[in-house]
């Protein structure tokens, strides 16, 4: 029924339409052709006038309304050092292109006006002038060459060619259907190598290659954390993509890139208000100040709660307009902070797995730090303890040999140094390392080898070796370590 | 003599006409006999006109009521759809607790992409030069039909099947193409990346590339016969703009739509042979795929090729309507002809080394950018020229405000508007804040979408008796101009700020995000004169119908008092345009108010002293 009606209805209209035609036709018929194209010159002629009033006046408040949204102007000024340029280049050509915008229809509705047919007049035979075609031929061309001249130079600053010498933090965004994975790089300020056959989505979503070093201490942020970014650091953001085309879109900062699969991209930028200094600005802003909810007035404000988003801004599938992530520009120190505490994905998920190059082969810096002073403090606690309850056996995780049975001394050095420094710290303390492995005679022989590892250093130990009491145990489970301290 | 009557006409072509033999032969004449070939399959160009007009009406309104749909879902998100589910069907999901229908968004994203691909290949190419090059070409060059009737027949009905292909493709159970008009691969090219990317770009590869079959026999027949079957006198100098402009688009599209092609196949074969073309490094549904070496960015440059000659394909045709348009209902020449031709031939070479413009953000070297840009901007100097010519062509000018002149004042209108924000974008600095927002939809649609339908319009009201002997009725057209004017910039203005807020283009919702939500009352604004925009086409449509039965009949040859040979032909149209001998051309076609002659059409001979050319 409501099909019919709207039917019906569209019926109608369409019969009011074709009536609205006869009738003019009649009309123009009863009073003559020649007079009602000449009235209706004035009044089309009056209603192009009216209308370029409207339109200009419209473009002109609409823009002041809308000045708040605006580049470079209001409340959202730019985040980043390079936007301010661009914004400026922006507002150039905004005021030429106003100018010719402004003056031109003016023009072109004006003399629709005036030179319109209402008889006794006879048009001029004006077929061309070259001076008057030369000068708007220079003048745009001069305009043009200014524009793009700025625009140039801007634009080759924002792309600059970034050497090693160049200080900047080097981070990697990877947009997928529909999210991005963030990753840092670490201690050693380098991203690892990262390979698409390498993906695996349980474990190793990005497909980093953990053969490449660089990449034992890269952080990968969980699915919703904010990017933390540090103010006033040089940020070169790498872009890639895991499956179809997205867009790295930081609208505050004036930063767009596409995430290309295959074709790893960057844009390097550098914020410059951290997210508390620009709501700090909108704070000034009076339609900042309403509350987020119009329900509760005592609630958060809105400019309590702007964050700066990642957006994607290049079409990659059914939920493209959802691919939201915050960002959040804090300071310098704030942000080494931050880094500390975040664990590498390596670490803390591939570490000793199967899906480890390195078990038993290398220790990584940061590994080598977190394990010297948590050995460090298990002895401290153990030398501090006066109930005698404290174990005074300590395993040593990275104490490892090779498959014919040599010390790994550059691995094994990340603890026994450690051991070697507090001994000699504390001349009176004596220790004994015990070496469990297949046979007494192999323990005995790898019990040895520690012994000189830690003479090495300087340190006396007794030594001992040990046969496995379980025969069948894999050899790795027999090399066990252990450090006693016989006396504090 | 303030005019050359009917009679002298006839007189001139045949005293002083160029005698072909054309009626001495039979062979038009047996495809001319029965309703079939003379309506259906035909040869005569100006049928073939026709059709090319009336299909893509068709198209333009399915595609005028797409963008109707997901402007709905951008202006009312809230609002529930189920009263389109009928037509629907399942891409209204609704929510059984709620009762509230949605718009589901691989179906919002098949809207947005088949709205595009519909307006820029069958609307604006296909519908715009299709028709006006068809008509206009052998009639104000003289010529008796094309070079090749057959080729152009042929040109048409691959359009048509393109048409049908793209048709069917809306109906398909995990629908149409939805990866944007521009499909950059691997979106386009993994069924796996999207639902559209399955069956519906088969059909959307499948359909353009017949497509461009249409538009290649088209245009060898356009520059044929431009440059073969001029008749007597009629050099290229004496041409009328119109036909420059459609001589230089044909060219544009002979040389870019086969690197379109090009791009298509190695898609087709990415996707259905295993080739890595525009794929590499591709880990998606939980597969890595076995494709390593290829670029999507390859593609990019394929597509784009075309893509920017493209949107002067569209424009230039409007623009060469407009100028003509523009001198005959101001009685003037229009002003500096010879600049105006050049400007044509710039801005056509231009459009080959600009296309990366589109891609300054797609990760091509930002050191090759500098060099599109500096092109780029230099495409505003011929614009600028073309700007300023037009508006001097009404200086002094004794101008009729009717429907065509309005449009055509219109379409400066417009493209002054879109042209100068292309100024923003074409300067890579600034659009790597406004690429891919609204600010580039709102200009693309007023300087290409708008403004080549305000070209096209004005070519329909214009050339409307030469196609159907009757009068278009003079109040609709101005309640349909005013009315399209109005909404257009209502509808497209606004969009600039939602660009310069940073909002996102093809966004299926803007709650996602603080930045882009503050908007909703301004796509409500915009969405509400997207109606009444659609609507207001309707009137166009009714009127252009209804005057084919019931209009005003024509009852002079030259009811505009036009300069043109078109005027010439006799008002019942006939196989081959003129009985008996073609006429001979004398001067060039703007010889309005020059002495004491009102106008003088081309083949009306010299009078002593008087010069031919300027």
């Amino acid at each position: 029924m409501t099909y019919f009606i709207a039917f019906a209805i569209i019926a109608l209209l369409a019969v009011v339409v074709v009536q609205i035609g006869k009738l003019s036709e009649l009309a123009s018929r009863i009073r003559g052709e020649e007079a009602v194209e000449k009235s209706s010159n004035t009044t089309q002629g009056m209603a192009l006038i009216v209308f370029m009033v409207v339109f200009l006046g419209a473009s002109v408040i609409s823009a002041w309304y809308y000045k708040d949204y605006m580049l470079g102007y209001g409340p959202l000024t730019s985040a980043s050092a390079h936007g301010f340029e661009l914004d400026h280049i922006f507002n150039v050509t905004l005021f030429f292109t106003g100018i010719v915008f402004i003056l031109t229809h003016i023009l072109l509705f004006w003399y629709s006006y005036k030179y319109r047919n209402i008889g006794g007049r006879k048009a001029l035979f004006f077929a061309h002038d070259t001076k008057l075609e030369m000068v708007w031929t220079v003048i745009p061309a001069i305009v043009m060459t200014y524009l793009v001249a700025n625009g140039l130079i801007a634009w080759n600053s924002i792309f600059p060619t970034l050497t090693e010498e160049d200080k900047y933090l080097e981070i990697e965004a990877t947009g997928y259907q529909f999210a991005w994975d963030i990753r840092y790089p670490g201690l050693d300020g380098k991203l690892g190598n990262k390979d698409f056959r390498l993906i695996d989505l349980a474990s190793n979503s990005l497909g980093i290659d953990w053969r490449d070093e660089a990449s034992a201490d890269d952080i990968i942020l969980g699915g919703t954390d904010k990017i933390i970014l540090p103010k006033d650091s040089t940020i070169k953001v790498r872009i890639t993509a895991k499956d179809v085309l997205h867009n790295f879109y930081l609208p505050h900062f004036r930063v767009k890139m596409d995430a290309v699969p295959g074709l790893p991209t960057s844009f390097i930028f550098t914020p410059v208000l951290t997210t508390q200094e620009f709501r700090q600005q909108l704070s000034k802003y009076p339609q900042w100040q309403e509350p987020v909810d119009p329900a509760d007035p005592n609630g958060p404000k809105k400019w309590e709660t702007f964050e700066y988003e990642l957006a994607c801004a290049e079409l990659c599938g059914k939920g493209h307009y959802s691919m939201r992530r915050v960002v959040e520009v804090v300071t310098r120190e704030e942000f080494d902070t931050w880094l500390a505490g975040q664990k590498p994905f390596y670490g803390a998920n591939i570490r000793g797995t199967e899906a480890d190059p390195w078990a038993g082969k290398k220790v990584f810096s940061y590994e080598k730090k977190a394990r010297a002073s948590e050995l460090r403090s298990d002895i401290n606690t153990f030398i501090a303890d006066t109930t005698g309850t404290a174990s005074n056996a300590f395993p040593l995780k990275f104490v490892n040999f090779d498959e014919k049975g040599i010390l790994l001394s550059e691995v094994a050095g990340a603890e026994l140094d450690v051991l070697a420094e507090i001994v000699k710290q504390k001349p009176s303390m004596k220790i004994s390392v015990t070496v469990t492995a297949a046979n007494a005679e192999e323990a005995q022989a790898k019990a040895e080898q520690v012994g000189v590892y830690l003479s090495s250093k300087g340190v006396t130990a007794q030594v001992t070796g040990v046969a496995s009491e379980n025969q069948s145990a894999d050899s790795k489970a027999a090399n066990k370590v252990e450090v006693k301290i016989i006396s504090k | 003599m303030a005019n050359v009557t009917v009679h002298e006409e006839d007189v001139l072509i045949k005293d002083n006409g160029f005698d072909d033999h054309f009626h001495e032969h039979h062979h038009g004449d047996k495809y001319q006999s029965s309703f079939i070939f003379h309506y259906i399959f035909s040869m005569d160009h100006k049928i073939i006109a026709r059709q090319f007009l009336i299909t893509g009406m068709i198209w333009a309104i399915i595609g005028a009521a797409m963008s109707v749909v997901f402007r709905l879902q951008l202006g009312f998100p809230e609002e529930s759809l189920t009263w389109i589910k009928p037509f629907l069907g399942k891409w209204i999901v609704v929510d059984p607790t709620t009762g509230i229908g949605k718009l589901a968004p691989e179906f919002y994203y098949a809207l947005v992409t088949m709205h595009g691909t519909i307006i820029v290949f069958f609307v604006l190419t296909a519908g715009l030069s299709g028709t006006f090059s068809n008509l206009l070409i052998p009639l104000q060059l003289g010529a008796r039909d094309m070079a090749s009737p057959f080729m152009n027949m042929l040109s048409y009905w691959f359009f048509f099947l393109a048409g049908i292909i793209m048709f069917y493709s809306l109906f398909l159970s995990t629908g149409p193409f939805s990866g944007g008009w521009v499909a950059y691969p691997p979106l386009s090219a993994l069924p796996q990346a999207s639902s559209g990317s399955g069956t519906g770009m088969t059909l959307w590869l499948v359909s353009l590339t017949f497509f461009v079959v249409s538009v290649l026999l088209g245009g060898i027949n356009y520059i044929t016969t431009v440059l073969n079957l001029r008749t007597k006198g009629m050099s290229l100098w004496r041409m009328p703009l119109t036909i420059w402009a459609f001589f230089v688009t044909a060219i544009l599209g002979l040389l870019s739509f086969p690197v379109l092609v090009s791009g298509f196949f190695m898609l087709i074969f990415d996707r259905s042979l295993g080739t890595s073309f525009f794929l590499s490094d591709i880990f998606i549904a939980g597969q890595a795929l076995d494709r390593v070496g290829g670029s999507p960015i390859l593609y990019q440059h394929l597509f784009w090729f075309l893509g920017h000659p493209e949107v002067y394909i569209i424009i230039l045709p409007a623009m060469g309507i407009v100028s003509e348009v523009l001198s005959v209902h101001s009685r003037k020449p229009v002003f500096g002809y010879r600049a105006m031709v050049y400007s044509i031939m710039a801005i056509g070479f231009l459009s080959f080394i600009v296309w990366a413009h589109h891609m300054f953000m797609s990760g091509v070297n930002p050191f090759i950018s500098n060099f599109f840009v500096v092109f780029t901007l230099i495409i505003a100097v011929p614009s600028a020229v073309k700007v300023f010519n037009w508006i001097t062509t009404l200086y002094g000018g004794n101008l009729r405000l009717n429907t065509p002149m309005l449009f055509a004042i219109g379409f400066v209108s417009m493209f002054i508007s879109g042209g100068l924000t292309g100024i923003f974008l074409g300067n890579s600095a600034i659009d790597i804040q406004l690429h891919d927002t609204y600010f580039v939809v709102a200009h693309f649609h007023i300087v290409m979408g708008v403004a080549a339908f305000f070209g096209m319009f004005a070519g329909v009201y214009h050339w409307y008796p030469k196609m159907y002997g009757r009068f278009m009725n003079e109040t609709l057209g101005k309640i349909h101009f005013w009315g399209t004017i109005i909404t257009a910039y209502a509808i497209f203005w606004p969009m600039h700020y939602l660009g310069m807020a940073g909002v996102p283009r093809r966004y299926y919702s803007f709650d996602t995000f603080d930045a882009f939500r503050h908007f909703t009352e301004m796509n409500k604004f915009i969405t509400v004169f997207a109606i009444i925009a659609f609507f207001i086409q309707l009137v166009f449509v009714i009127n252009f119908f209804y005057s084919i039965w019931y209009g005003k009949k024509m009852k002079t040859k030259n009811p505009w008092q036009a300069t043109t040979l078109e005027w010439t032909t006799p008002i019942e149209p006939i196989h081959g345009n003129w009985p008996g001998k073609l006429p001979v051309v004398h001067r060039w076609a703007y010889d309005y108010n020059k002495d004491d002659r009102e106008y003088v059409q081309q083949h009306v001979p010299l009078n002593e002293g008087e010069v031919g050319d300027h």
